[in-house]
């Protein structure tokens, strides 16, 4: 039957039929299930946000069965850590999870200060909150970049990428460098915040509750965004509670976990802030849930910058810090402290510590065993990338391989601290 | 975290069930540990986790050469509702070391026991998938353990590939 007012183009469409084709495709395979196609997804793959290769079982668009093969970038950190005094390891340890490098110095030195029993001075804890909160920030930003990026979005990535500079501009500032900055010391911080810094920061965290409006209103209501992220990659508490998945994700089901309230470390219980949390954990509220973080971040940065103690940046005990430049042109005893502490370092009473923070990805641990020599017997990473990625695959069991990049993008795993 | 009163509580309930099952406590720097014995691990664990301690925070291993046991495996665990964090610490021999997998108590251990295996050897019995995680299949070695030289694996060029065995493969 052609219906009246139609192009002829339209009626020869209506007549092609697939009935012939599905029909020849139904004999290859079993009957119930279609045939299973396994595919390399990965290691090198834009959307899988470094070296992590995945093997997917597909049944047509489906995914039904997955897993992750890593190790692609395994540099051995925590063997070349054994080989090196306890303050030569910071810069190597940062470089393990490549997004939040103040978190994985702040777990070294934390453990290392609690094995000497060293008391780190008001002022560096504040610092350290401040650079701490920053790197949070930094990390989400670059988070929501190359997600919506997954996502189709262009645009947003140059946004977040031009907030991102800002910070990065901060972090020369107080340190020298851009990225893997070395500030945090055992002891306190290696240097106090120069004069114009706070303005700079003040600057930041005054325009930063705007922008992160902006994203909203680009993302928050965004048809793509809803489809490509509600309902999708969900799983319960209990589950990610099983699997040791913490952090944003695991806030994103509604347990308000997170370290920096449960077990306040350098200072965080002066400061007034919310714990974000989502309600079923699907990946729109693990979106949601880390857009809410950076303006909580804000808050305890602004709160921090307000109430910075004065005092000494760096504990005054000179058998773990290098005395002040000054001095040692002056006193005997700071030559030798300074000689000592660059050719041997400090020597850690033996002991063994599990010292964990919360990092942008949830509980980052560092265990520090020290035999009693300059030098670390033993120092691990518990990284939150490497156990939130055994969730990927009751994430994304059953659901279709687009959700699968989806959930990659919301599960945020580096590969740097997946591998080590 | 358990206080040491509360750390001697802790054991003093484990050894009712299993006499032989805590060998030691350790009380430092604030944080308890509790050092049992290899065999009985896993059911400490599961005790342990009734008593609240549901979370395994973190699974890892540590090399004690020369001390034998040689191998220790560190079960960092957590109680979520009194914020408690409780290390228990098994040690095994560097000869066959063997050690009960703990992956259906807790799932999360999946990964970390196999992380434990490639860099140190230990064998977790009743693990589902025992496979080396972060290092290639064919590796030979468990590259963290302290007598593992750091730099013993030759760096390919062009000029000397012919000089490494089965660089074509």
């Amino acid at each position: 039957m052609t219906t009246p007012g139609i192009s002829e183009y339209r009626r020869q469409e209506e007549s092609i039929t697939l009935a012939p084709i599905e029909q020849q495709l139904s004999g290859v395979t079993d009957g119930e299930r279609h045939e299973l196609l396994t595919i390399n997804f990965g290691p090198h793959h834009p959307a899988t946000h470094g070296v992590l290769r995945l093997l997917v079982q597909l049944e047509g668009e489906v995914v039904r069965d997955l897993s992750p093969i890593i190790g692609y970038l395994h540099t051995g950190i925590e063997k070349t850590c054994e080989d090196k005094s306890y303050w030569k390891v910071i810069p190597v340890i940062e470089r393990m999870d490549y997004l939040a490098y103040y978190f994985n110095a702040m777990a070294f030195c934390g453990a290392v200060e609690r094995l000497v029993g060293v008391e780190v001075p008001p002022r560096a804890q504040y610092l350290r909150v401040i650079h701490l909160e920053l790197n949070r920030i930094m990390s989400h930003l670059f988070w929501l970049g190359t997600s919506a990026l997954d996502l189709g979005a262009m645009s947003i990535l140059w946004y977040c990428l031009r907030e991102r500079e800002q910070i990065l501009d901060l972090f020369e500032m107080s340190s020298g460098q851009r990225m893997h900055t070395r500030y945090i010391q055992v002891g306190g911080v290696f240097e106090d915040i120069p004069p114009g810094f706070a303005e700079k920061l003040r600057q930041f965290t005054a325009k930063m509750p705007q922008r992160v409006e902006q994203y909203g209103a680009i993302l928050n209501k965004n048809e793509i965004v809803l489809k490509r992220l509600c309902n999708t990659g969900i799983v319960d508490e209990q589950t990610l509670l099983g699997l040791g998945v913490t952090g944003p994700l695991l806030r994103a089901t509604g347990n308000p976990w997170d370290l920096r309230k449960a077990a306040p470390y350098s200072s965080y219980d002066h400061f007034d802030f919310k714990i974000p949390v989502g309600s079923i954990g699907d990946n729109y509220d693990r979106y949601r849930v880390r857009l809410a973080e950076i303006l909580e971040s804000t808050k305890i940065i602004d709160q921090a910058l307000d109430g910075l103690p004065e005092g000494p940046y760096i504990t005054t005990d000179r058998k773990i810090a290098l005395p002040p430049r000054h001095e040692l042109a002056t006193s005997m005893e700071a030559l030798i402290h300074h000689f000592k502490l660059v050719t041997e370092g400090f020597r850690v009473p033996p002991g063994e510590i599990y010292y964990p923070i919360e990092s942008p990805r949830g509980e980052l641990g560092c265990f520090v065993r020290s035999d009693g020599s300059a030098k670390p017997a033993r120092v691990h990473m518990r990284d939150p990338s490497f156990v939130n990625l055994q969730a990927l695959r009751p994430m994304v069991l059953d659901g279709y391989i687009a959700d699968l990049i989806a959930t990659l993008a919301m599960l945020d795993p580096i590969i740097g601290g997946v591998d080590r | 975290m358990p206080d040491a009163t509360g750390l001697e509580l802790i054991a003093q309930d484990l050894r009712e069930a299993d006499a032989e099952s805590v060998l030691e406590t350790i009380y430092f720097r604030d944080h308890g540990t509790l050092l049992v014995d290899a065999d009985g691990a896993r059911e400490v664990l599961a005790r342990l986790r009734e008593r609240g301690f549901s979370f395994l925070a973190s699974l890892h291993g540590v090399d004690y050469y020369p001390e034998e046991p040689r191998l220790g495996v560190l079960y960092e665990l957590l109680d979520m509702q009194r914020v408690d964090r409780l290390t228990v610490k098994a040690r095994v021999h560097s000869e066959a070391p063997s050690i009960a997998s703990v992956v259906d108590l807790f799932p999360t251990a999946d990964h970390q026991e196999r992380e434990v295996y490639d860099l140190f050897g230990v064998v977790f019995e009743g693990h589902p998938d025992l496979r080396r995680i972060l290092m290639p299949e064919d590796y030979e070695g468990h590259p963290q353990r302290r007598d593992f030289p750091i730099g013993g694996e030759p760096v390919l060029f062009t000029y000397n590939e012919h000089t490494v065995p089965r660089y074509y493969e």
